[in-house]
């Protein structure tokens, strides 16, 4: 590896008062306008080692349109953006923990090599407590091509349902984010 | 569809961990499984473009957000955001937030016994320019007390927050102010391995910058993840 010339600035805690700072006018929306795809609410609770609720973490989505493109120069396929959607949102849990975003469904998009990853949202856990953010994904139940994820495919089995909402009804999907413990979410190395 | 190319890894020692006991709230909030390590693909080199919303002039003036002229020491706050190559990162959302100069922010959560400030309410957004630069006005923050250990303060910080060309890029850091007795006591700060690297996150006077009989400055450069600029070396 060729030695870099900078070093990286190191992360820190958001603190227990990003709330005046961070959060913006509808930023847990992520449609702006006439969307393509279907329209589903992702929702989950946030808890500690010790089962509490988490009143003071954040949670920021990034994700593909229904297409399966994402809005990037990086994203070279030959599928349209999405005027009517907005790839990111950002949520503070509510004093329960509890964090909902509104947008759409995505499409799959092309993983290492040849395979393609089923339907996901990039997610970053952010709070007071946390030096550095935590890194996750949300996939969806009902998604066949779950079981030939490239990435699914590198979480031990028995933590796969940590990562994979389940449908509550036909248009809201939910998955809990557990920081620490029983049912402790997969979290990645990036 | 052609392999992505991936951004360096988390610098060893230049990251905190995230269970650092002295700072006790990580104790049940740190993960206990070990992490996955996880290959970049397209959902990680992508990311918003230009982070959120419209960014107004008054977004960068922080003492020009209410009627009256907070209290406090006038700074002026500018660096470059760049990654681990030296290449500048243009045209990226930059958000700050702090207490005011009592060292009492305007949250609910902060009760402590100090005043609030009725034109200052600390939160800042710019975007960065052509070449990765940013600067914003405000004034000086203070220390503040809170509980994690008995007598425990804060340094005087500035909360930063930044996008960067890809969603992996993402970091959120703490400026500090040059030569703060209290460094030494505060597990935040200390909670980065690396003695040199904690350095990174201290901004330093800026004479070139300040305003006469007007305005004092400082300067924080910021470094994001890189990539690989040359193919692998055997």
């Amino acid at each position: 590896m060729s030695k870099q010339r900078f070093g990286q600035t190191p992360s820190q805690t958001v603190g227990p008062f990003f709330h005046f700072g961070l959060p913006y006018e509808n930023d847990s929306n992520l449609i702006v306008g006439d969307a393509q795809g279907q329209r589903i609410v992702v929702e989950g609770r946030v808890t500690d080692g010790q089962g509490e609720a988490v009143p003071d973490a954040m949670i920021e989505i990034w994700q593909a349109n229904a297409a399966g493109k994402y809005d990037h120069p990086e994203d070279v396929q030959d599928k349209p953006v999405d005027s009517g959607f907005h790839g990111f949102g950002r949520c503070a849990t509510d004093k329960d923990g509890v964090f909902r975003f509104q947008t759409v469904k995505p499409g799959a998009v092309p993983g290492p090599g040849n395979t393609l990853q089923a339907p996901h949202l990039v997610t970053f856990v952010f709070g007071r407590g946390m030096l550095k953010q935590l890194l996750t994904r949300i996939y969806f139940e009902d998604e066949a091509h779950n079981a030939n994820d490239p990435v699914l495919g590198l979480v031990p089995e028995a933590r796969r349902a940590t990562l994979i909402a389940r449908k509550t009804n036909p248009a809201t999907y939910r998955l809990d984010i557990v920081l620490q413990g029983e049912g402790e979410t997969v979290f990645f190395d990036y | 569809m052609a392999d992505v190319i991936p951004y360096n890894r988390e610098e060893k020692g230049a990251q905190p961990p995230s269970l650092y006991l002295p700072y006790k709230s990580t104790e049940f909030r740190a993960p206990k499984q070990p992490l996955v390590i996880l290959p970049h693909t397209l959902s990680e080199v992508t990311g918003p473009v230009y982070g959120h919303g419209r960014v107004l002039p008054v977004d960068a003036d922080l003492t020009k957000q209410h009627a009256g002229e907070p209290l406090g020491e006038r700074i002026i706050v500018s660096g470059k955001l760049l990654d681990e190559n030296g290449r500048p990162v243009p045209n990226t959302l930059v958000e700050v937030w702090q207490c005011n100069a009592a060292g009492r922010y305007i949250h609910a959560r902060d009760q402590h016994p100090a005043p609030l400030d009725p034109n200052f309410s600390g939160a800042g957004r710019v975007v960065t320019d052509a070449e990765g630069n940013y600067k914003f006005t405000t004034i000086k923050p203070g220390a503040y007390p809170w509980r994690n250990h008995p007598n425990a303060w804060r340094p005087a910080h500035i909360h930063f927050s930044l996008f960067g060309p890809s969603f992996i890029n993402r970091l959120v850091t703490q400026m500090y102010f040059p030569g703060d007795p209290l460094f030494a006591f505060d597990p935040i700060y200390q909670g980065i391995p690396d003695v040199k690297a904690r350095e990174r996150m201290v901004s330093r006077f800026d004479m070139e910058n300040t305003i006469p009989e007007w305005a004092l400055a400082y300067r924080f450069d910021i470094v994001l993840r890189g990539r690989n600029a040359t193919p692998m070396e055997h």
